[in-house]
């Protein structure tokens, strides 16, 4: 019993897929404890649908090994695996009603029909569609036929659930609704959910854990805090969140801190991690989040208004106004628009556009790679 | 002013551009249906003598070679759908499903090239592989496997093969269309729900498939009935085929009240078939026929 529990659901090691020249999985590795939300995050075409594939059962890797509840599952055909998944368009069987849909797979591994009809009637109860077993398919809205496409998966009592882009179809406000949805559903149905995507909000609000890919390889793994304030990597503190960025050579470095000499004309000083292997004269780049910035408007007196070690004098070129999560966009002296976040009171003070600001950081809230 | 001008010009605008259609289906059909009709119901009593009544289906029902020559027509076109049918859907699901992009082309214009030659043609192309003094029959002499020519003419699983060759075509070209709009994600997730290759292709695929299906089948088994040069010329006289005996009434008798009405018991047999099949396969002529 206390075994099982240690065991994860799935684990992945250093496993590999090339089509011809192009190395579209590149020795991933992945451990998923039992009942998790994990996110697979990452551009278009780094390989994300390919590792689902390969966990699934259609390409075989040409490396590494895969595990499901601690055996191989390499030798296994894909109809064999118990790794349900949701695909990009669903794939429902539009032959097949909403009750033969669900059915199909318990009829494939040979239930009764009494069994059946129970265990189809529980799981759209489950979901919160009860009534719609008689449907057919094209009778249903598009967060309908996700549901049920989740439900047909469910149904089987899976060991992990694989979900490639399954809100990509839908239109924005259905994918926001979704979102809660389907993490909901992952904690009713208490199954591992491997979810892929592309948006990184969808990533960070929805999974327990979140896995950043490019181009084949896995960058980081951790929680979505974790990857959202300490990214170990360029490409991640670039990809998850957003992020003002800023490169240039290294001039100053300290046990604690490196100040880089940033094209932009001012000079960028964070806190120095093991991350950052750059020395004087090294090329660098600097990352601060749009929340970070303090935006003070500016003295007037032109002879006070330079660049100081982070901190960059610029004019409001325009606001982006958005409740709570209000931005200014400044351009500075060079013209290049930098985001920030500022809180927008509706009164006579708030700042408008043209408004000389002057906008500084604190060197612990910037990353430097 | 200007909006009922531009209405009208395209209100004449459609009419002309359905006129071509309009006067074929008119003229071509229509029309010839109607005198076919007519014709079929009139019978000589003596000479330029005509009376109206159904003599000539009574005539048809009373000679059982008549019915027995359309029975057979029918069965050996229900087959020739079905062996059609068999070698079609692994040919198409190939070409739709497993063959690469540029293969898939490639593969597709191969099985259009017979349509390039006549009918006629291909027959005797038949003929020449097939009769006594044939290609195959020589090689086979010539190899020693047989010491006597064999005629491989003018037997119905000449006629049955001829058949399916011609028609087969007409199998492929809907279920292409309509598995080529199958998405692949669909297959996979069949496999992936715990289907073997068996329950996929059972549930999933032939269902799906199954107005691309049904559409080659009701092509494939009008053209069968109604085909005349291949079981002529690869049956012989005696292959008993429907439209021979319509053929006969026509130009060797010249019974053409009787022809008449032998084509509109072709016609009405066929239907009722094809409304049969419908039937039975749950499908409609419009989510089927029309659909490819
Ligand atoms: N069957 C295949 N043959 C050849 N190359 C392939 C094949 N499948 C994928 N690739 C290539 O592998 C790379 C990764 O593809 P993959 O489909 O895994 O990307 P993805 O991360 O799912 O992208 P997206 O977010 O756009 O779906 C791409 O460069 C793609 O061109
Ligand atoms: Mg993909």
């Amino acid at each position: 019993m206390n075994t099982s529990n240690t065991v994860s659901d799935l684990a992945c090691s250093q496993i590999s897929k090339c089509f011809g020249s192009v190395q579209a999985v590149d020795s991933v590795s992945f451990d998923i404890p039992p009942g998790s939300f994990f996110s697979i995050l990452g551009p278009s075409g780094c390989g994300k649908t390919t590792l689902m594939r390969m966990i699934a059962g259609f390409e075989s890797p040409d490396n590494g090994d895969i595990h499901i509840k601690g055996s191989s599952v390499l030798r296994i055909p894909p109809n064999r695996r118990n790794v349900k998944m949701v695909f990009q368009h669903l794939a429902l069987f539009p032959m097949m009603n909403v009750y033969d849909n669900i059915a199909y797979g318990l009829r494939c591994n040979g239930s009764s029909r009494s069994d059946i009809n129970k265990k189809v009637h529980e799981v759209l109860e489950r979901i919160a569609l009860p009534d719609v077993a008689n449907r057919e398919i094209h009778q249903l809205s598009g967060g309908q036929k996700q549901r049920i496409a989740i439900a047909r998966c469910m149904v089987l009592d899976p060991d992990v659930l694989l979900l490639d882009e399954p809100l990509g179809a839908l239109d924005l406000k259905l994918r926001e609704a979704m979102k809660i949805e389907l993490k909901l559903l992952q904690h009713q149905f208490n199954t591992t959910f491997v979810y892929i995507t592309h948006d990184q909000s969808e990533a960070l609000v929805m999974s327990d854990h979140v896995a950043v890919m490019n181009e084949g390889r896995f960058e980081q793994i951790g929680t979505p805090q974790n990857l959202y304030h300490h990214p170990k990597s360029a490409f991640v503190a670039g990809f998850v969140g957003d992020s003002n960025q800023w490169s240039g050579k290294v001039i100053e470095r300290t046990s604690e801190s490196i100040t880089v000499a940033c094209g932009a004309g001012f000079d960028a000083q964070s806190f120095a991690t093991d991350m950052t292997s750059a020395g004087i004269g090294d090329h660098a780049s600097v990352y601060v989040r749009p929340e970070h910035i303090q935006v003070e408007l500016a003295n007037t007196d032109p002879t006070v208004r330079v660049n100081t070690v982070n901190s960059i004098v610029g004019h409001i070129d325009s606001l982006l106004f958005n409740g709570a999560n209000s931005r200014v966009l400044v351009r500075d002296q060079l013209g290049e628009l930098i985001e920030a976040d500022i809180t927008l009171t509706g009164s006579h003070d708030d700042p408008k556009p043209g408004d000389a600001v002057t906008l500084s950081w604190a060197p612990a809230r910037s990353l430097c790679f | 002013m200007s909006r009922p001008v531009a209405k009208d010009a395209r209100n004449l605008a459609l009419i002309l551009l359905f006129m071509p259609f309009a006067l074929w289906i008119l003229l071509l059909i229509v029309l010839p249906h109607i005198g076919m009709f007519v014709l079929s119901l009139k019978e000589k009593v003596a000479p330029r003598v005509y009376e109206y009544g159904f003599d000539n289906y009574i005539n048809f029902a009373q000679e059982p070679i008549y019915w027995n020559t359309l029975l057979r027509t029918g069965t050996v076109s229900l087959l020739v759908t079905f062996l059609a049918l068999l070698i079609g859907f692994p040919v198409a699901y190939y070409i739709a499903k497993i063959a690469g992009k540029r293969t898939k082309g490639a593969l597709f214009l191969l099985c259009l090239i017979p349509l390039w030659v006549s009918d006629l043609i291909r027959a005797f192309g038949w003929i020449l592989l097939l009769r006594e003094t044939g290609v195959i029959s020589s090689a086979l002499q010539a190899s020693g496997i047989i010491n006597t020519p064999i005629e491989m003419l003018y037997n119905d699983a000449t006629v049955v093969m001829g058949l399916v060759y011609t028609v087969v075509l007409f199998m492929i070209v809907p279920l292409v269309s309509t598995l080529d709009g199958m998405n692949d994600e669909m297959i996979e997730a069949g496999y992936n729900l715990g289907g073997n290759g068996f329950t996929v292709l059972r549930r999933i695929i032939i269902p799906y498939a199954m107005p691309g299906i049904v559409a080659g089948c009701i092509v494939v088994f009008m053209l069968s009935a109604g085909s005349y040069l291949t079981p002529i010329l690869l049956g012989g006289k005696n292959s008993s085929w429907f439209t021979e005996q319509i053929y006969d009434q026509f130009i060797s008798r010249y019974n053409w009240e009787s022809g008449a009405a032998f084509g509109f018991v072709l016609l009405l047999f066929t239907s009722i078939v094809v409304w049969l099949g419908l039937k039975l396969s749950g499908q409609t002529l419009s989510s089927t026929v029309a659909k490819s």
